[in-house]
């Protein structure tokens, strides 16, 4: 039994023989998590389970769905390559995370799901119940905080004591490892940095997102939903922000961690990471479509007239958009927001969206910058 | 037994601390958390809805205790530790070495990577119940910013073992600030700000060259990633901690339906 679990922790240093079943579970999960596959699975499957919240909600979808994940652990540390990744012992935060994550999201869908259903049917909701008794501090808070705390403690000893805090070769400025990571919080950025230039996805993008995240109280007018579970009295607010977390937050730390090898290539949770996997590089500026496929000529050498369409292009994208977008289809959110609010929602939003629209045109048509200017590093 | 607690409980030592009797009366619970400096950062009543782990997921409290264990875990872990690019290594290799059973560095290492993803859910569940919204506006930015100071705390700590994964993770982090518009020497507009054909953004005098105190990372980046790490944030969060706890007061307690 003990000899069985170490076998299983330790990884299997042999490659295992899968069988006909293995092997079509192994290629089909590195076929899933190419990173264009990966990133419209999960966008489809936010989608889904919004949709779908009843059925997602129940207790028995999500028992299930640990009862798969854990035995599709089982299977897959048997295997060497998906073994060395997952048991690094930084990398088990990871693990942690997403089983947290995933089951917090699914206890908030559950409760929501509940509280619509009986604010449809003029009922309170759980919290409104149970808000209208007051408690003690001590006894009722404190041993809850007690008993939490000791557990937790007890917890972390354990793993403390299990698992040894790793320490490398010592630092050398000339040994250049690759891959070289970001610490794991930061992946998500880095995973950005396929898609755009440092100074987007390092500097101007985290800080948009410290600002958006700020701003959030100010532009969300809708009083509805304070202080209990809900998602059909706020639906866009909570569909946002699990895109923004869920996808290109959480699970792009996840990507980044797991999938990510050498050079920053691609590598399925069981192929080895090989160091000379090449990847074409077959990028396309957004100028030589216009001037040499569309126009038939070659590219101007004044860059601000080389990029000329690009630069149209982001002006009617930042500057033109908002107010179209105010005047039509938005005027009612204008009103209710008025001018500051809207202007400062479209922008962070546009921003926003970028990502994945870049994301996509990369993946169509292989996009590489709307406006290429390496002269100024100036790339978008 | 019970006569040896009863003499105690009526020493005038034991009453010199405590103010009240066993708290099993109204009054008395009333009293253990008024009575006490870090008891009564609670009200002495809460909503029954605001304390059910299935709404608070415990994450605030988790993060803060967090805290906690890195404060104690980290000043144990400076008593052995050098900051220096010579001796860093050698000192946290040693913790390694010769310390049997030593779990400070891993309490250290594992609580950093909890608290980092302690504080993402907590912010979370915050949204999901929205409870930024009136009158809490001001109390979810002082939580934003305590966000960014967990990363930022994580961030420096990073470096600190001085071994490969350290250096290169802070080189690849540190190698952005060098694209920051205007401020680092490969940012857009960079190339602006100059005067008389004198560039004043270069390699050695940019964002990047202030944040790591040189050119790369180096024994500069080590001390001021280390006086930032054990003093500087540490102080700044503690500070906007006791913020963000007295305006949850303030604003109305844990949150809950009006």
């Amino acid at each position: 039994m003990l000899s069985a679990l170490a076998m299983l922790l330790g990884g299997g240093g042999e490659p295992v023989n899968d069988g006909p079943v293995g092997a079509a579970i192994k290629n089909f999960s590195n076929w899933l998590t190419e990173p264009t596959r990966y990133s419209i699975a999960s966008i489809l499957a936010v989608a889904g389970i919004l949709y779908f919240r009843k059925f997602f909600a129940k207790v028995w979808v999500i028992t299930a769905f640990f009862a798969l994940s854990t035995a599709y652990f089982v299977f897959a540390f048997q295997d060497p390559n998906f073994n060395a990744i997952i048991t690094k012992p930084d990398n088990v935060p990871i693990v942690i995370l997403f089983a947290t994550v995933i089951f917090f999201t699914w206890l908030s869908l559950r409760r929501a799901v509940i509280n619509d259903e009986r604010t449809k049917r003029g009922e309170p909701t759980l919290e409104g119940e149970l808000a209208k008794q007051k408690v003690f501090t001590w006894p009722d808070l404190v041993y809850s905080e007690l008993i939490c705390l000791v557990l937790f403690t007890a917890g972390m000893i354990v793993w403390s004591i299990l698992i040894t805090a790793p320490i490398e070769e010592p630092a050398a400025t000339a040994r250049t490892p690759n891959p070289s990571k970001a610490p794991w919080y930061f992946l998500g950025l880095q995973e950005l940095l396929v898609y755009f230039d440092p100074w987007l996805a390092g500097v101007l993008l985290p800080s948009f997102i410290i600002v958006g995240l700020c701003a959030i109280p100010y532009l969300d007018m809708n009083p509805k939903g304070n202080g209990y579970y809900t998602f059909e009295e706020r639906p866009f607010a909570i569909a946002f922000f699990w895109v923004g977390f869920l996808l290109f937050w959480v699970s792009f730390v996840i990507l980044g961690t797991f999938l990510r090898g050498p050079n920053w290539s691609f590598f399925g949770p069981f192929e080895f990471w090989d160091l000379h996997k090449l990847e074409p590089m077959v990028n396309v500026d957004l100028s030589t479509y216009f001037w040499v496929d569309l126009l038939d000529k070659p590219r101007p050498d004044n860059p601000f007239v080389r990029e000329a369409p690009g630069i149209v292009a982001l002006i009617g994208y930042f500057l033109v958009l908002p107010p179209l977008i105010g005047k039509t289809v938005m005027k009612k959110m204008v009103e209710e927001m008025g001018m500051v609010r809207f202007n400062v929602f479209m922008h962070l939003f546009l921003w926003f969206a970028l990502i994945p629209v870049k994301m996509g045109l990369r993946w169509t048509v292989n996009l590489k910058y709307f406006i290429g200017m390496p002269e100024y590093f100036f790339n978008v | 037994m019970t006569k040896l607690l009863k003499y105690v409980r009526e020493s005038q030592i034991w009453k010199s601390v405590f103010r009240h009797g066993y708290p099993d009366t109204p009054r008395n619970r009333t009293l253990a958390v008024l009575s006490n400096v870090f008891l009564h950062l609670h009200p002495v009543k809460v909503r029954r809805s605001g304390i059910r782990l299935s709404y608070t997921w415990c994450m605030g409290g988790l993060t803060f205790f967090l805290f906690l264990i890195l404060t104690l875990t980290g000043l144990l872990l400076m008593f052995y530790y050098r900051p220096t690019a010579d001796k860093a290594y050698e000192d946290i290799f040693a913790l390694r070495e010769h310390v049997p059973i030593g779990v400070m560095r891993e309490m250290h290492r594992w609580g950093a990577h909890l608290m980092v993803i302690s504080v993402w859910l907590h912010m979370y569940r915050v949204f999901l119940t929205g409870s930024y919204k009136p009158p809490r506006e001001f109390n979810w930015n002082v939580g934003v910013i305590l966000l960014v100071l967990t990363l930022l705390l994580s961030f420096t700590g990073y470096l600190l073992p001085w071994d490969q994964l350290a250096v290169w993770a802070i080189t690849v982090g540190t190698n952005m600030a060098r694209a920051t518009p205007f401020l680092g020497h490969e940012g857009p507009g960079a190339a602006l700000v100059s005067f008389g054909g004198i560039d004043f953004i270069h390699a050695g005098d940019d964002v990047r060259f202030g944040l790591l105190a040189g050119r790369f990372v180096g024994e500069g980046a080590l001390l001021r990633f280390y006086v930032l790490h054990c003093v500087g944030f540490p102080l700044i969060a503690a500070t906007l901690m006791a913020v963000h706890f007295w305006r949850v007061r303030k604003d109305g307690g844990i949150s809950g339906p009006l």
